[in-house]
Order: structure tokens, then sequence, then C-alpha cells
């Protein structure tokens, strides 16, 4: 089969690799329809994520249709169109047994802090991902569910990530009506946020980025107001301004490692790899919000520490939540959403790269060239 | 300044708008508003019927007696990732780093970063050897900048970024060039010896 492997960072290509074959009883192949790009994936690309191993694939966001079941799988069949979530879990231990999916303490011999994830490194349990024609899916009676007719392939494909996490970070912001809220990060998964966050009940929805084309995306879409935060030489004081030197009720990073920072941030995370990424949007949401307000982190951060500016956050009085996003817990409504036409996921999608030139789906995602919000991946034989 | 501001004040930030206003201008405004009906909350209840697993511990997939585990755990897990087995000296960099650190441990990582870069040098040098190697040009999709309006997205745009993006090109290119200038110094040494 033909899949993206990783070369080392900023150098990706296609090679043949064998189909994946049945490991455990419960695990199914999936021949991948269509795959996409996450903004995480870029912590893999740019070598920021501990155990990244020459030839992975990349790749927790596909659908596809089930090519081969294992012995003890009772609820897919050959033939099925499925979705699934970027998490993989068991469904019975501790946390999944309490629904956080993400937590999955079954799937993930590399560590103990997160869960296991497609295609996201040894790290992350390695897998490898739906980047690829094919893909092993373990636990296929827990994680996979087959797409509802009325369903886009897109809309879909949007759902096993993006869309959940968004809308997870608003849900971690525990807006309560009327509150205002901050979202740092008008990507995918940030307008998603702001858009969920309307869903919630929210009175004011701000989001902040640098890239235009996104804040005019934030605008359209999520029904927010923006700011550009190269516009001010200070964006808390911005912010404080805003609110009539309060600050916002909730704040939602949805920005994670890949935020550029500055000289210091940079280099001691985006090249010398010495922190889990650069925590400058974490530290405006955390000097944005007034004290004893909510931070919301979604965005993915690396293992390794960051520069946060906890003492803020202490004395303050903040509440901080983060976790990956247990998706299969968001679907049932999420699904009601998008079928009342609340949410229209593939809106967001701006480019569908074939999979044989996934090099240049991953450097115009990287390098924000071309208006890219989301891009897709076809494998050929899709 | 007219008034105090409402931070050193008693009183709430007024709203701009109020939720009725919000319901006939945001579709779907208010839809989750209960916060209570939130299904998906990650409370800590015990879910017993929801996961579509049949079994309290898995099966355990075959082979995870040799492969890395963080020592954070009691076992390598029922089922694991077997993408990329450990091999070579980045492979012994990494099989020492889980064997002896925790995930606590800065020296955890920072072992399994040190691995990556070992293993991607070596990668590049062995794609040489069997005649596969590393191309910079189609691996990093640079060709894009052509076709996808490198120059437009970046310039006039008040990008942030724009700052350190000229470290990229260095980093990812340098080894090519140095490999290819260490390769005409040898080259030319060894035709001045003959």
């Amino acid at each position: 089969m033909r899949a993206m492997v990783y070369r080392g960072p900023y150098k990706v290509r296609v090679e043949n690799k064998e189909i994946p074959r049945i490991e455990h009883p419960n695990d199914a192949v999936v021949r991948v329809t269509m795959g996409a790009i996450c903004g995480s994936d870029l912590h893999l690309y740019h070598g920021m994520m501990p155990d990244t191993r020459i030839g992975h694939t990349f790749g927790h966001e596909f659908i596809g249709v089930v090519h081969e079941v294992g012995s003890s799988v009772q609820n897919l069949a050959v033939g099925d169109r499925v979705m699934v979530p970027f998490n993989i879990f068991c469904g019975s231990c501790w946390y999944c047994a309490r629904g956080l999916y993400s937590n999955c303490h079954n799937v993930n011999a590399n560590a103990t802090a997160v869960g296991a994830i497609y295609g996201y490194s040894h790290t992350c349990g390695g897998y490898d991902g739906g980047q690829s024609e094919f893909v092993r899916v373990p636990f296929a009676d827990v994680g996979p569910t087959i797409i509802p007719d009325w369903m886009s392939d897109e809309d879909a494909v949007m759902l096993t990530d993006a869309c959940p996490t968004g809308y997870f970070g608003a849900q971690l912001g525990d807006i309560a009506e009327g509150d205002s809220v901050v979202v740092f990060g008008a990507g995918p998964v940030g307008l998603f946020a702001a858009k969920s966050a309307w869903l919630m009940g929210a009175g004011r929805v701000v989001v902040i980025d640098h890239l235009e084309y996104r804040l005019e995306k934030a605008r359209e879409f999520a029904h927010a107001e923006t700011f550009n935060f190269t516009d001010y030489p200070d964006i808390v004081v911005e912010m404080k301004k805003q609110t009539d030197h309060l600050g916002f009720d909730v704040a939602i990073d949805a920005v994670g490692a890949e935020a550029d920072g500055n000289l210091l941030m940079h280099v001691t995370s985006a090249k010398l790899k010495l922190q889990g990424g650069s925590p400058i949007a974490l530290n405006w949401a955390i000097d944005s919000v007034r004290k004893g307000a909510t931070v919301s982190v979604v965005g993915a951060y690396g293992p390794i520490f960051s520069a946060v500016k906890f003492g803020d956050a202490l004395n303050k009085g903040l509440t901080i939540r983060g976790n990956q996003c247990p998706v299969k817990r968001q679907w049932p409504r999420l699904f009601e959403h998008v079928r009342n036409g609340h949410l229209k996921p593939s809106e967001l999608v701006t480019h569908r790269f074939p999979l044989e030139h996934i090099a240049e789906g991953y450097h115009v995602f990287s390098a924000k060239l071309d208006g890219i919000i989301k891009p897709l991946v076809i494998p050929s034989a899709a | 300044m007219d008034r105090t501001p409402h931070a050193y004040t008693p009183h709430d930030v007024a709203r701009r708008e109020t939720s009725e206003q919000l319901r006939a201008r945001i579709p779907g405004w208010g839809a989750d508003l209960d916060r209570a009906d939130r299904p998906q909350f990650p409370e800590l209840s015990l879910r017993e019927d929801l996961t579509g697993a049949r079994w309290e511990f898995p099966e355990r997939q075959p082979g995870g007696e040799s492969r890395e585990r963080s020592i954070e755990h009691a076992f390598v897990t029922p089922v694991f990732g077997t993408a990329q087995p450990r091999r070579g000296l980045s492979g012994a960099i990494r099989k020492h780093a889980y064997a002896k650190y925790s995930e606590a441990r800065a020296a955890h990582w920072l072992m399994l970063i040190a691995a990556d870069r070992v293993e991607a040098t070596g990668a590049h040098l062995m794609s040489i050897v069997r005649l596969h190697p590393d191309n910079p040009i189609t691996e990093t999709g640079i060709t894009s900048e052509l076709t996808r309006s490198g120059l437009s997205s970046r310039f006039g745009r008040k990008r942030s970024d724009t700052n350190h993006q000229w470290m990229d090109p260095v980093l990812v290119a340098g080894p090519f060039v140095a490999a290819a200038v260490v390769g005409a110094k040898a080259l030319a040494r060894a035709r001045r010896t003959d």
C-alpha cells in the first residue's frame, strides 16, 4: 500500500508499505477513503514530539471502509463505512469506564500521561496512522462508528478530531449564559471552539490570531469579534480594555505548541526542543481572563516542560482545564448539531491533497500558504 | 477617564447583547445552555454500558515481551503499537531512556529527542547507500512556494511567524549543503592525491 512516511523534521514522502494485519482479536483493518492533516501533526512534522521514528506514518483524522476484522469483532463487518476517533481506547480500563477515552490506560505502553493516538509518535503508542491507504484500528468494537447515511464524508472526517476538540474546548470552559469568551487561535479547533461557545450560551466571543484570512473566517463562520494581535503593542492590555479592565470569564487556548512566540521562546521550543512548545498563547490566556476565571486548554503541548506563567494562574485563582478530547463521547450531541444545521464541520475544509502530494500539503499547512485552514488527504485508492 | 471601570466597582460588566438578541442572530445559540445537560462533560462517573467493551481486561496482544514501556506502567499494555520497532544506535538510546527514566524525568524526553536526531541522520545516510536518497525538494514540499502563493501569503500580511521562518531553510537545507561541501572537498582531495 502507499503511505506517508516521516523522514526527519520538515521532510515526508510517500512509500510502499505492507498492508497492516490483524494483531489482536478485536482489531480491524480499515481502507482509508479520506484523511486530514491536523495542526497537531505539525508538531511531529517539525520534530517537536519525542520518539517520532523515521518511517512513522502520521494521521489521526480519517474515515474509511472496513477491510478486515479480527475474530472477536462483533460491531463491525467488512464493507462498513466508518469514522474513527483519533483516540485509541479499550473501553474497559478505569478511565474508559468513566468516559475518559482519551486517557485510556490499556493502549499506550510508552507513556502513562497520554493515551494512544493514531500516527502520533511512539510517545502516543507507536501506531501508524491514517495518511495511508490502510490502517490498523485496535478495539474495533469500541472506537469506530458507522457513518450515518445522511452525513457527508467531509463532515465525518472533521468529526474525528477538529470539531469535537473545539466543542470540547468550549465545554472545558464551563461556559455559563452571558459569559465572555476569548479564543486564542483561529485554526479549525479555535473556530469550532468559538462556534461552540455560542451553543453553550456565551454572551460575547472574541477570537485572536495573526492571520487575517483566518480571522475573516472567524467572523463569518463563528460570528466572532476578532483581534489581530500584531495590531496591538500588547494584546493582553487590549483584552483588559475590552472587558472594562476585568478580563474575560473564559479563555480557550486553541494554539498549543505551534505558537511562534518571541525569539527566545521560538528557539528553545521549535528549534532546540527544550520546551514542549512555545506557551505564549497559554500565557496570554492566563493573563487575559479575570481572577477566578476558567482557562481551557485544547491546544496540544509536548511532554517536555514549558515556561507557563503558573504564578499568575495561582494568584488569580484560575481553574485550568485541559485534556485530549474523548471524541466518541462528543459524537451523539455533535451528530444532533450537524443534523439540525447548527454546525457544518466541512465548511472549514479549504484544501484537498492527493496522498501522493502530501509533502506539499504539509509545507503549505506548516507555512500557512494559500489561505489554508484545513487540508484533507485523499488516498489514491479511495 | 469619564467613569470608573467596572473592575474597580461591585458591578458586573454590562452585556452588549441580550440572550434574545443573540438567539436571533447566532444559529443554535444556547442549544447547550443547560450546564447539567452536557452529557459529554468528563465527570468521573462510572459508565458501565456505553463503551462496547465486552471484557473487564482485554485479551493480550502477543509480542509484548521485548517491547519498551514506560516504567510508570505495571506492564506492557495489553494492546500496543508495533510500528517501527527500535533498532540500531537510536534504538539503544531509546531503550535506555525507557528503562532508566520515568516520564517525570527530563532526561527521559531529552534522550528520546536525541535518539530522534540520531535516527534521522542515520536514515539520511542509509537512504544514499540504498539508492533511494532523500530528496530535499520533493520531501519538503518546497515547490509549493511557487505554486501556492509563497510570497503573497507571507509579505504585507502582518504575520508574526515570518520573523523566524528564515531559520527553517537554514536548518532543513543546512545538512544537505554541508554534506555536499564535505563531499566536494573529499572528491577534490582524492583527485589531488591521484
